[in-house]
């Protein structure tokens, strides 16, 4: 029994270790450190040793001592295994090699013995494997697309794996593609119309949908129910089977290459959601506050500006940063109803120069970094009140 | 008192929810109900300008008699295959000016020509002249003349109005386009999206649920590439994945895994020999598909997550009393917590993966066996411009997707309720 949980111990930590060390060589790889092979068995078996030694070890050691002295001595082994490498590589090595051997202070022979022992060994390594496993996968293309966006084609030519930055490169050259697509693309342009249309449509859903949900969430009408249903029926439909009469119609009224026409749909589009969220929360509001307003004889226009309002802003903000979000974002509107370079919005600028074989790809990373970043600032900045948005509006895309 | 006062609540009501129906109407419900009509009729994106009369002034002197003009008007019907009924003409002229030898169709009243020229066909052109002289022989300003924009008019259907129908768009969406196979190439896209998300979300959920350091961090990450717009991270994908000098291939190639890069994107099947079995893959879909699922896991973890912090410690605890293994905690604990949300979620994804255009489109572009319905409509009334068609492919899509949501509201909607 313990016998088979320290088998299982060995190779799980191993192999654990043996992942984030491979994604470190990737990732050095890609500094343009010439590996050409992962190493997977060697690594693999002193990985287990390391393992091994370290519950054989147990508790004779000082803690610190034990891991400081085994992480050395795994980095110089290592560091023989494998081709030559820098010291920073070896250094980084190290430091996982720390991180790992400290995941590995609470498995002691002794606690090999406990029950269900194998299974949670798998569950925390698995855990811990999880997090990296994510966080490489999600973060990965976000970095090749910041790199890309600083190298140059010929670079890319020579050596497709070769991301390291070239410090000694003045910051004109370094942010050449910036240059190149403001000056000759006229990004400056459709950064403007992206936000014109994106700040426009979260004002005119506001104005729109705070009014409505109110209705829904606190007066008695005919046909409220349907309404209610219909909100939610209506967010389930596709964009793609409204763009052709969209198209048809918006082309005769010569609403197409239109700003304007582009907030009418957005707004529209975006309105369920909108009034679905708000009026989730108008409901929580008491309704006592309201009645004192009634009895100061407030009419609706004053109970909405001077109690509604004010005591949701929270809520009004969190769907203001989603419908702006989803604005920004939107891409098959503004495919199907521009045109005109004169009137991009900017993720039908970077697909519009995409459509050109010739444009270089750090342009096309360039401006791909340029339409994320305003959205992951807003995310990461917002994000309590975004996230909360999200689930209670269960979300339109 | 209390019926006028529930009165004025209806009323009130009314006045608040009108602006924003009548919008949502306008631009999301009549669209719908519209594709109907189109789908029924035989019409092309160049059919879709109403026809309209046109003309072009040309002012030319007649030899040296500087008091004498000619003027040709290229008259045109814009349509090539419509016909204009009832064309009025007019243009207007400076003082003492006067047309000679009018055309019969033509007056001359109160300095303004006027002609009736009845009904064009569709392509109609003609070349019509008047010639204009200075009642008292003095030079005409050819610019002030050529200032003038003659006025046209005339009365045409509107293409989109006629009402002409007929059934061939649906006989060619079911006979002349492969329908199965694009039903097929959706329902896998669909399915597997979903329950790919679905699975990835679970296993994220229960990650970030467990007690470590920096889970808000993690959680914030874990939402980027919802929140991040589709065609930046299409196209960092594409570049990533390309054969020549994507940045994986490029890799998988210098560690040894593979020796010939592989277009994930471009390559329809690929060849594949597990256990001695040999099965043909689809590769571009099934890349495509991961993307999907990369994208849109985070909303699914996002849902899990919520509930998951939702159950109660104490139920965990007790199971520990009980001496229950982590398996089994999660089989009997966790899991039935959670199936309430996960079917909810699954009807969700898969609306939403089953309308799914600009993750495909971008891509693909529906090459190598990825198209699907929704790329289809865009195919077919933009890129081979059969509006009619396209219509009756998004026709398709909701039916299909109102019989998905009858489903769900019998199926799943009372428990949407609890949740």
């Amino acid at each position: 029994m313990k016998f088979k949980s320290l088998a299982i111990f060995l190779i799980i930590s191993s192999f654990f270790l043996t992942c984030i060390l491979s994604i470190w060589k990737i990732m050095a790889t890609l500094q343009g450190l010439s590996f050409t092979n992962l190493n997977i068995t060697p690594v693999f078996l002193i990985g287990i040793l390391l393992s091994l030694t370290f519950v054989l070890i147990g508790n004779k050691l000082n803690h610190l001592i034990k891991i400081l002295l085994l992480s050395f001595i795994f980095s110089i082994s290592y560091f023989y295994l494998n081709e030559a490498s820098p010291y920073w590589y070896i250094f980084g090595v190290f430091l996982i090699t720390l991180f790992f051997t400290n995941k590995l202070k609470k498995y002691s022979m002794q606690s090999l013995k406990e029950d269900f022992i194998s299974e949670k060994i798998i569950f925390d390594f698995i855990t811990l494997f999880g997090i990296v496993f994510f966080a490489f996968v999600i973060l990965f293309p976000f970095y090749i697309m910041l790199v890309t966006s600083f190298k140059t084609q010929i670079a890319l030519l020579v050596n497709p794996l070769n991301f390291s930055l070239d410090f000694t490169k003045s910051l004109t050259e370094l942010f050449k593609s910036y240059f190149v697509i403001f000056e000759t693309y006229n990004f400056g342009r459709y950064i403007l119309i992206s936000s014109a249309v994106s700040i426009g449509t979260v004002i005119v859903t506001l104005l729109f949908a705070i009014p409505a949900a109110y209705a829904v969430a606190r007066l008695n009408f005919f046909g409220k129910n349907f309404l209610s249903t219909s909100i939610l029926i209506i967010y389930m439909f596709p964009a793609i089977v409204l763009v052709i009469p969209l198209y048809t119609v918006f082309s005769q009224l010569g609403l197409r290459n239109s700003i304007f026409g582009l907030l009418i749909v957005y707004t529209a589009t975006t309105l369920p959601v909108a009034i679905y969220m708000l009026q989730g929360y108008f409901k929580s509001i008491p309704k006592e506050i309201e009645d004192a307003g009634i009895m100061d004889g407030q009419n609706w226009f004053g109970i909405i500006l001077k109690i509604i309002i004010p005591l949701s802003l929270p809520a009004i903000a969190s769907v203001a940063l989603y419908v702006f979000m989803i604005a920004w974002n939107e891409f098959l509107f503004s495919l199907m109803f521009l045109d005109s370079p004169k009137s991009f919005t900017l993720s039908r600028a970077i697909q519009y120069l995409s459509g050109d074989a010739e444009t270089p790809r750090q342009y096309l990373m360039a401006g791909s970094v340029i339409v994320t970043v305003p959205v992951l600032l807003i995310f990461i900045y917002f994000e309590k009140y975004l996230v909360s948005g999200l689930t209670a509006g269960s979300v339109k895309e | 008192m209390s019926d006028s006062l529930s009165k004025l609540e209806k009323r009130t009501a009314y006045t608040l929810v009108l602006p924003a129906v009548l919008l949502v109407f306008a631009i999301v419900l009549f669209p719908i109900f519209a594709n109907v009509w189109i789908s029924f009729k035989d019409i092309e994106l160049k059919d879709i300008r109403i026809p309209e009369p046109r003309a072009k002034k040309i002012v030319k002197s007649i030899s040296e008699n500087q008091s004498e003009l000619k003027i040709v008007y290229k008259l045109r019907n814009s349509s090539l295959i419509q016909e204009i009924r009832n064309v009025q003409f007019q243009d207007k002229f400076p003082t003492n000016v006067s047309p000679v030898n009018l055309d019969s169709r033509c007056n001359f009243q109160s300095k303004k020509v006027v002609c009736d020229f009845g009904n064009w066909q569709a392509k109609y052109r003609e070349n019509f002249e008047i010639t204009i002289q200075n009642i008292n022989g003095e030079i005409i300003d050819k610019k002030i003349i050529k200032s003038q924009k003659p006025i046209l008019s005339g009365k045409a259907d509107n293409p989109l109005l006629t009402t002409n129908f007929t059934l061939e768009n649906f006989k060619k969406v079911f006979y002349e386009n492969n329908f199965v196979e694009l039903l097929l190439t959706t329902f896998y896209f669909t399915f597997f999206g979903t329950v790919g998300a679905i699975i990835f979300g679970i296993l994220a959920a229960q990650l970030v649920n467990q007690n470590i350091q920096g889970r808000t961090y993690m959680r914030g990450i874990l939402l980027f590439p919802y929140v991040g717009p589709v065609v930046a991270l299409a196209y960092t994908w594409t570049l990533l994945l390309d054969p020549n000098s994507g940045t994986l291939n490029a890799l998988l190639v210098n560690f040894n895994i593979i020796e010939q890069p592989i277009n994930l994107l471009g390559q329809k099947y690929i060849t594949m020999s597990i256990l001695g079995f040999e099965f043909k893959l689809r590769l571009a879909l099934t890349t495509v598909i991961f993307f999907e699922i990369w994208r849109y896991f985070p909303l699914a973890f996002l849902f899990i997550l919520a509930r998951l912090q939702a159950i109660p410690q104490s139920l965990y605890e007790a199971a520990e009393v009980d001496g229950a293994s982590p398996i089994q905690k999660f089989i009997h604990i966790t899991l039935p917590q959670i199936t309430a949300i996960i079917s909810i979620l699954f009807m969700i994804r898969f609306i939403w993966n089953f309308n799914k255009f600009e993750d495909i489109f971008l891509l693909t572009g529906g090459a190598s066996g990825t198209r699907t319905l929704p790329i289809n409509v865009y195919q077919q009334g933009f890129a081979v411009s059969d509006l009619g068609m396209g219509s009756a492919v998004s026709i398709v899509i909701v039916m299909l997707l109102l019989s998905f949501m009858v489903i769900y509201f019998r199926l799943i909607g009372k428990r949407a309720n609890e949740v």
